[in-house]
Parts: C-alpha cells; structure tokens; sequence
C-alpha cells in the first residue's frame, strides 16, 4: 500500500451494482407482458400445470400458502377510499391482472445466498435451479423480492396424479420430491428441445422458434417470449419480438431506474430499483379514469 | 460484602464440590425425567416431519423460516455469555467470575449443541446436510462461499470446537482432583482427562500459557460468531433485515440473553447444590449490573436501528417497522420491548439483585424477552416485504411448537449429565481466588505478589510473606 495507491482514483474500482452470472451471453431469453390485453383467464396457470408437472396441492393447502403455482395470476383491485376525487366509493375497473413467474433476474438475490449453489446463471440468461443439489435451506425464497419462489412442503407424486393421471406427467422433466426449491424455467425444457434440434440441423436458433407453455396458451397473446440479445438473425426481426419491443419502450438491462424519453411508453420492470435486473418487461395497463 | 470468604479451607472446596457430583438423589431423577418427556414432544414432532416434509409446521410461502431459524439465533445467542465470563473476564483481570465461570462455559457447548440442531432441523432434505461443507467430492462441486448459510456452517462448528477444547483445558486441574478422589468407572474417566496432570510447576505454566491463548483466540470468534449468524439476514435484500446494525446487535442480544441464562443456572445450581459459599449474593450481584450494562447497550442498539428506518425514508421498511408497532406481531413486539428494555430496570435495586426467587423469574423474563426478539426479527420481515401480494400472518404450527420446546429439555439434559460427572464449581480456580483475597488482605503481602521484575524489590522481612 503505497501513497498513491492511497491517493489514487478508487471510483474505479466501485461497481454501481453487482453484475450476477455470466457476461458473455449466447441467449437472453426474456418475457413481455402486455397487461393491456390481459384478461385474467389463468390458462396460462393451467398451461403451467400441465407443462412443469406442477402438483395441485388442494384446497386446504392453497389456503395456507403452500401452492406450487410457478406462474399465479395476481390480482389487485382500487381501494375504494383513497382520499383522492377519482376514484368513487366502489370498484369502476374491476381487479388488475399481473400474471406473474420467475422473473429470471440478471442480479438475482436468490443466486449468492444458496449455501449449495443450487440456483445459479446460464448461459442463456437464465436463472437455474438444480433440484437434485438442493437441500431445501429455503434461504432463496426469502431473499426473493418476488416472492415467486416455491418449496415443496409435502410429497405429491404420490397423491396428486393419481393412477391415470400419472400418464399425463411431462417425460421432459422431473417430478420433484419434498424438500426442494423449485420456480419457474421458463420451460427450459422446451428450449433444450429447440436448442438441439437447432444444432443438429447446423443452425441457429430462431427467433420466435420457442414457446413458452403461457405464451403458447394465451388467448389474447399478452405474454410473448424470445431472446433479447437476438445475435443471430437482428435482420429479421420483427416489431412484435421481445428485443424489438424491450428497445421500443425504452426499458434496457443493467439499469435500476430507466431513462425514457417518451413517458407514454408503458414499458416497466417489477421491483426494478432493488436492482435485481428482471428479464421480464409489464407493460402498463392503460385505463380510463 | 465479600465476593467470597477468605477462610474457606482448600480441603473444604474440595469436599463441596466433588458432593455435588455424587450419586444423584430424587430430585435430580425427576429433572432428568423431566426434560426426557420434554425431549419426546420434540424427538415426535421431528420424526413426523421428516416422513411427511415441512408442511405441517405451517410453514408457507412468504414464510419460509419461521421459529426454527428463531430459536436458533437464540441459542447461538446464549453461548456466548459462557465465552464473555471465562475469556473476556479472564483477560481483563475480574477474579469474581471464578466460581461461576465453569457452568458457564458449559452452557456455552451445550447450548451451541442445542443451536446446531436447528438448522439440520429446518432444512427440507437434511440427509443432504453435509453438501454445506467443503469435502473434497468426486464431482468436484463445492457449496457456495458466498452465502451466508455456509460461513454459518463454519463459524458454528468453530465455535463449538474451540468452547468445547476451551472448558476441557480448563477443567484438567479439577479434573486431576476427581481422579484423585473417584474408583471406579470415574477413575477411569478422570485418569484419561486429567492427561496425567501432576501440579507441578511446568504444568502450571504451560497450562496457564495455553489457557490465556485460546482465551485470546476465542474472543473474536465468540463475537465473529453472531456476527456471521446476524449476516444471513444482514444479507438480505429483506425490509427490516438488511440492517448495517445488526452484527453489533446481535451480539450485544446474545450476551444479553446468555447472561440472563447464567443468572437463571447460578440460582439453579447454587440452590441444588449447595454453594452458597461459591456462588455468593455478591457474584450474584455483579452478574446482574453485567446484565443490565448489557441491556441497556441493546437497548441502545434498538432505538439506533428503528431511528435509522424511521429517518432513512425507505418506504418498505418504514411500512415493516409501523407493522411492528401496530400490525398482527404488535402484542410480541411489545412483550420483547417490555421483557428486553423495561423490565431489565428491576436489576437496578439492590433488594431485587439479592432477592434469588425474584431474580430466577426475573432473569427468564429476560430470556422470553430475547427469545420473542429473535422470533420478532424474523417472522415480520417475511409476513411483509417487498411484493404486496405475498402479505401473509402465519401461525406456527404444533410441530415447530413442539420442536422449539423439546430444545430446552435436551439442553436441560446435557446440562444435568454434565453437573452430575464434571465439576460446575472449578476447585482449583477458587482457591486461586481466596488466596489472592487473602494476599490483599494483607498490604505488604499485596505488594509483593503484584510487583514486576523492573519494579524495586522490597525488604526481605516482610510481614505475612511466610504463607505465600
């Protein structure tokens, strides 16, 4: 330790917030959800269930907060007495929908507290959980801002698809036991799918190729997927891919507080100042008042 | 008034000490007894859940840790009180904790054996525990060191380590003593402890070297310790966990809740066992102004973290705070704030300190008031945090209940092992005691025994130097 060390410029070595996973992506996939055209159907919860082998846990269950649902839709209704003149003594607009799963931070908080490493970054952006390496400390879900992080509090491969519902298990993926952590994928194994069969056919994987069991089921196309960083094919993107619209509403990743010129751009990112860097992009939902 | 009295003969201290580890009599039967049902409501509650997974201790979404994790800060907790007396105390010179120490220190091992089993309890798959530590595996993977669950792992089986090596060494005099003095399976016993200790002058002064070292080495760790715990929520990103305070806080609650418990265990022991003359009303007495020292400094550190929410404009965690002033956890936040900063004000009048039945309710009241400080750490961050969707109150079920209660029967059960075959009282400690009493006693002598080599020698011929 010198003096000039002493003196020197450490802003340098000061990083605004922490950069999780890798840097050097061949994939970004990400999510836009136009709230606008959601209609709180939960199809996309039901395709979920039947894509990710998701026990249904019941009623009793549900009731306690035990859920598996790796994608719930959320609602939120006006508080009828906010003091403010616009909004009247009952509910105008009916709830608001936000469907909501793993919202695959590039900083993720679940990531650098698992004592196991059994979440952590792809390539692909994505944020993994190992099931096999997790020993269930929970830690992840409770550093989840989301809070979309679930645990398998009971065993239900027993009881939850019972003899013939076993048929109708996924054979892309595990059933999980009790005892571990488990959270949405964004189907990773339909990516797998694409991924390989884009390399056996020596090419890259196209935009668009991939669906998502919620976007795939969607009725009124709300929720889109696709690779952000779009490397492979940028001259024929489309305006409806999931780069082209992140770059139109002016929401970039690596940031905690967007710079939008244009404020009309309904494009926003949840819990996006704890600087977790999700890769899913709401757009507003636009109402009369 | 007297820490203690000077006439007390070595053969007496002796005598006193080794009774109580004699053949046990009715009333130890019973506590034994005692806490073995106390253990069963936990060994049942923790057999259901391990066949059947966390559910049924109503553990849910938002509430992934809840009196498991909370129990386990408050025994980490109360190690630490056992370190504070026998190394802190022992460095900077305070002789008053010699009768007292060495239960002290057991309390420390045993209540970290308590606190140990938490964690393994709390997991979802706990025949997966041991992927926490680095063992060299054929897969070459290696648990993450950037979690705090995994410094946890370290620092416990640390800690525990060295408090356990730490009362061993301290205990091979007294230890010499009991072989001495035993037939039988304890001969055996004892002469294999003792590590054939003879007094002579070279042991002496390798001991006395080797205890002030690992007195030395375990003072950072103690306080390393809680500070390590106090990270895995420190952390966080949470409301109300993500707190710059909190290792001082921590630490300052455990030796709070650790001193507690000694005064709880001083009245237990001195009144089962007789040791009045040890553990005198005076002891007693500092230990209490030690506890309300240490009080007030959390007190201090509460008001510190709730100002620094209150003025730090963090919505979030103003919001979390408000809640525990007035939200569904409010009647246990109030009971902490009442049992953990009020009622510590009791210590303050003398008759009260001297007064053992009120001390023995006072000082549980302590203890309940740290162990609701842990639980009121925990749970509220997790009922209310960031996404406003997951808001949930969540009672713990029977199982965690049970779990929770059937700690303090094994800790009791370690603890009754332990009095009946180690001595609680360390013999040779004492008499170190009483005779530098003695030595002050006396004016000249007193100068003799605290001159330095550089400092002038006094006349031979001094009076009172015959009995050194």
């Amino acid at each position: 330790m010198s003096l000039s060390n002493l003196l020197g410029d450490w802003s340098k070595y000061r990083k605004t917030h922490e950069e999780g996973g890798f840097h050097d992506y061949e994939h970004m996939w990400g999510m836009v959800i136009d709230l606008n055209k959601c209609i709180g159907c939960n199809a996309c919860s039901v395709a979920c269930y039947a894509e990710n082998n998701l026990p249904v846990v019941g009623k009793e269950k549900f009731e306690k907060g035990q859920a598996m649902h790796w994608l719930r839709i959320e609602r939120y209704w006006d508080e009828p007495d906010l003091g403010e003149s616009r909004v009247s003594e009952y509910q105008h607009h009916g709830a608001s929908y936000v469907p909501m799963m793993c919202q695959q931070c590039n900083a993720a908080t679940c990531e650098p507290v698992c004592p196991v490493a059994a979440t952590y970054h792809t390539p692909d952006g994505l944020n993994a959980q190992v099931y096999n390496r997790c020993i269930g400390s929970r830690y992840c879900s409770n550093n989840c801002p989301y809070r979309l992080r679930y645990f398998n509090f009971y065993s239900y491969y027993e009881d939850a698809w019972p003899a013939p519902l076993h048929m109708q298990l996924n054979p892309d993926l595990s059933v999980r036991d009790k005892g571990v952590m488990e959270k949405c994928t964004f189907c990773v194994q339909r990516i797998r799918t694409v991924k390989d069969k884009a390399k056996m056919d020596d090419r890259p994987v196209m935009d668009g190729e991939i669906q998502t069991a919620c976007m795939q089921t969607c009725p009124t196309t709300a929720i889109k997927f696709g690779d952000m960083l779009n490397l492979h094919s940028p001259e024929k993107a489309q305006p409806t891919d999931v780069s082209q619209l992140w770059r139109k509403h002016q929401v970039e990743l690596g940031k905690h507080t967007q710079n939008k010129q244009n404020k009309d751009l309904r494009g926003y990112r949840i819990h996006e100042g704890l600087n977790t860097d999700p890769c899913v992009m709401f757009l507003e939902r636009v109402r009369e008042v | 008034m007297k820490d203690i009295s000077e006439d007390i003969k070595w053969a007496k201290i002796n005598k006193d000490v080794l009774r109580s580890m004699e053949s046990p009599r009715m009333g130890y039967w019973v506590s034994v007894a005692v806490c073995l049902f106390m253990l069963a409501f936990a060994v049942g509650a923790e057999i259901y859940q391990y066949n059947v997974g966390m559910g049924p201790a109503n553990l849910n979404v938002p509430h992934m840790w809840d009196l498991y994790i909370a129990t386990f800060i408050f025994w980490i907790g109360m190690s630490h009180s056992g370190t504070l007396l026998s190394a802190i105390l022992h460095i900077i010179g305070a002789d008053w904790r010699k009768p007292i120490y060495r239960f002290a220190e057991a309390m420390t091992t045993f209540t970290l054996m308590t606190a140990g089993l938490f964690p393994i309890i709390h997991i979802g798959r706990l025949w997966n525990m041991y992927w926490v530590l680095p063992y060299f595996s054929d897969r070459g993977i290696w648990p993450n060191f950037r979690s705090p669950l995994v410094w946890d792992a370290f620092a416990i089986s640390t800690y525990l380590t060295s408090s356990a090596l730490f009362l061993f060494v301290g205990m091979i005099p007294d230890l010499a003593i009991c072989r001495d003095n035993a037939r039988g399976w304890r001969k055996k016993l004892y002469t294999m402890l003792s590590l054939g200790w003879r007094g002579d002058d070279r042991q002496w002064r390798h001991f006395r070297k080797t205890y002030m070292i690992m007195a030395c080495f375990l003072i950072p760790l103690a306080v390393s310790v809680h500070s390590i715990v106090s990270s895995d929520f420190a952390v966080s990103i949470m409301p109300g966990w993500h707190v710059t305070t909190f290792p001082p806080y921590f630490v300052a609650g455990a030796l709070y809740s650790g001193c507690a418990a000694i005064i709880t265990l001083f009245i237990l022991l001195r009144y089962y066992f007789r040791f009045e003359e040890y553990m005198t009303l005076s002891i007693m007495e500092k230990v209490c102004k030690l506890t309300f020292a240490i009080a007030m400094v959390w007190t201090y550190l509460n008001i510190i973290e709730f100002s620094s929410v209150w003025y730090g404009h963090d919505a979030v965690a103003k919001e979390l705070l408000l809640s525990k002033f007035y939200g569904p956890y409010a009647p246990y936040f109030w009971a902490m704030i009442f049992f953990g900063s009020v009622l510590p004000f009791t210590l303050c009048f003398r008759s009260l300190r001297r007064n053992l039945k009120a001390m023995m309710v006072i000082s549980i009241g302590l203890n309940i008031g740290m162990w609701l400080e842990r639980w009121m750490i925990v749970t509220p961050t997790l009922s209310l945090s960031y996404h406003p969707f997951s808001f949930d109150v969540m009672w713990p079920s029977w199982v965690q209940w049970f779990i929770v209660f059937g700690s303090f029967g094994w800790f009791g059960l370690l603890f009754l092992v332990f009095v009946k075959v180690f001595p609680s009282v360390s013999m040779y400690e004492v008499k170190e005691m009483i005779l530098h009493r003695r030595h002050l006693a006396n004016k000249g002598i007193a100068e003799v025994m605290h001159r330095r080599s550089s400092d002038k020698q006094p006349d031979s011929g001094t009076p009172g130097l015959e009995g050194a």
